[in-house]
């Protein structure tokens, strides 16, 4: 048995042919497009000594961009889990009229070019929108505010967290939860010591994929937040005034602690998704 | 009847976030878009700097659209039907531009290209502007977009295995017939999809582009960034207007997305091998 899979193997390795062709077209455009200008970052910066880039990315007003990104993409992140894991157990558990519109709709930030999302957000929660003018009355203000960033933030996360549980729900085997049911838990038991367990590492991915993605947006962001320094600007916003200003060094200085970062984030996801896969093989 | 009114409590919960965060921005675009009436909407979008736009994205995303597809098409055949050292890590790069901020991609380009990078003194010599022109653009699109079609085909002709392009190569046809003949035929939904997902976002891109752009009006304003010109200059309606050609697409796409992906799933595509 060992034997004929071991022929097998190398059988498909001769047997294809293309090899050559496809892998060296593939790692030709990955080098010119995303490698060689990444590694640019780095090549940049050479000429920069430590000093010079840790003063530029621990300076107060760039420190403060740090602190509105993380924490805006973190409330969005956990707000979004909520309603991830509610949409996704409406969705997969419930039939009601405009089920299936309501499951497209949830793609709709993927499909909408940023920049309308962020246009469109601004003017909703403006002191004039619809929902804005609602607040305003009692002395909130949702535009460019921090409350405005997280609700950008909201708005670009939610379908990672809900397609990262959708599928984890719709293969999880009632009988659990039946067996349960039979032993007398209640249903919100029933939630939190049966489903809720399988469902948390979906939500941890979705959660990561969220806030990376939350921490690295512009289009949707930059027009809600108002870019005022210390109060809502954003890191990515920061890059982009250093560059508008020629100070090239600084932008990209700021930009590999961001990139570092969202390594670390990657790489992070990557092993949750690992752990995932082999809890549900085994 | 407990049980009733907490299903209809989750669903009505659910049915109003989708309301509130999603909806509504949506019907805000269409209703200041058409609030000053038709005339002004039609004026806002036949606009001579709008149509260049509208123009300028169709022929960036077109181009970015062959380069993902073909990129998508090769990363996935050495991927999905060989086995080699460093697969995983293969993958990995691959997937970078994902996890990037679009501000960064549009960044890298002006290391590389603009005045202060490695490869400007060889394009001043062959006289080529690539930033604050239409090359860098296109370049900045095609880097975000990079995994879009690799990703969706992957998985895909992973879980399809290898034995029907097997047989082929036997019977004796060759590496673009087997794919022509017996892949493409097996993967074409998929591909599709890919290249669905791989448009939405070719078309909407705005910070990447933002960046590279250097926003000549009527040269390198993308439809997105000529979006943002009208809304820094208080010309909401305008703004919505053109927003609601982009507005329109999405929809369209949307669409066919949930067409392309049910199909998929149908023809047992990656979902249902996933599960």
């Amino acid at each position: 048995m060992n034997r004929t899979m071991k022929l097998n193997r190398k059988k498909s390795r001769n047997v294809i042919p293309g090899f050559g062709l496809s892998m060296g077209v593939t790692v030709t455009m990955l080098s010119l497009i995303v490698l060689i200008p990444l590694f640019s970052v780095l090549l940049t910066l050479t000429n920069t000594t430590f000093q010079e880039f840790w003063s530029v990315v621990t300076d107060s007003q760039t420190v403060a961009t740090y602190k509105v990104s993380l924490t805006c993409a973190a409330i969005a992140a956990v707000v979004n889990v909520f309603f991830g894991i509610l949409l996704a157990w409406v969705l997969t558990r419930y039939e009601f009229p405009l089920r299936r519109m309501l499951d497209g709709l949830i793609e709709l930030p993927f499909a909408l070019p940023t920049a309308v999302a962020g246009i469109a957000l601004t003017t909703l929660y403006s002191d004039q929108g619809w929902i804005g003018a609602l607040f305003s009355k009692i002395g909130v203000k949702i535009s460019y505010t921090k409350i405005g960033i997280v609700i950008a933030m909201i708005f670009i996360g939610i379908p990672f967290v809900v397609r990262s549980i959708q599928p984890v729900l719709e293969k999880l085997d009632p009988q659990y939860e039946e067996a349960a049911m039979a032993l007398g838990a209640s249903r919100s038991r029933i939630f939190f010591k049966v489903v809720f367990p399988e469902i948390l590492p979906a939500a941890l991915t979705g959660f990561g994929l969220a806030f990376a993605r939350s921490i690295g947006e512009y289009g949707s962001v930059v027009f809600i937040a108002g870019n005022i320094p210390y109060k809502t600007q954003i890191t990515p916003l920061i890059i982009m005034s250093k560059l508008e200003q020629f100070n090239y060094t600084a932008a990209t200085s700021i930009a590999l602690v961001m990139v570092v970062f969202a390594f670390i984030l990657l790489f992070g996801i990557n092993i949750l998704q690992a752990w995932i896969n082999k809890m549900a093989r085994g | 009847m407990k049980q009733k009114i907490v299903k209809w409590a989750l669903i009505g919960l659910g049915a109003l976030f989708v309301l509130i965060m999603l909806i509504l921005p949506l019907a805000t675009v269409l209703v200041y878009a058409l609030r000053q009436g038709w005339e002004t909407f039609s004026e806002a979008i036949l606009d001579e700097y709008a149509i260049k736009a509208l123009n300028l994205t169709l022929f960036t995303t077109v181009i970015t659209v062959i380069v993902n597809t073909v990129f998508g098409i090769f990363a996935a055949w050495s991927i999905a039907k060989f086995r080699f050292r460093g697969k995983q890590i293969l993958t990995t790069l691959i997937d970078i531009p994902f996890s990037i901020s679009p501000i960064i991609a549009g960044l890298v380009f002006i290391l590389v290209f603009g005045r202060i990078g490695w490869a400007y003194p060889l394009l001043e010599l062959w006289n080529i502007k690539v930033v604050f022109a239409v090359p860098g653009i296109v370049l900045a699109t095609i880097f975000v977009t990079f995994p879009f079609v690799s990703r969706e085909l992957i998985p895909l002709m992973q879980a399809q295995g290898s034995d029907e392009e097997e047989a082929a190569a036997l019977m004796g046809a060759g590496g673009f017939r087997i794919f022509r003949k017996v892949t493409l035929p097996n993967i074409k939904w998929g591909l599709l999809y890919g290249i669905i997902l791989c448009t939405a976002r070719s078309l909407g891109e705005f910070g990447a582009v933002s960046v590279v752009s250097g926003h000549l009006r009527g040269k390198t304003d993308t439809l997105p960034l000529h979006v943002e010109i009208l809304f820094n200059e208080f010309k909401l309606t305008s703004a919505f207007a053109v927003s609601s050609i982009l507005v329109l697409i999405a929809i369209i796409i949307l669409i066919l997305r949930n067409i392309v992906e049910y199909r998929v799933k149908k023809r047992g595509g990656v979902n249902d091998y996933v599960r």
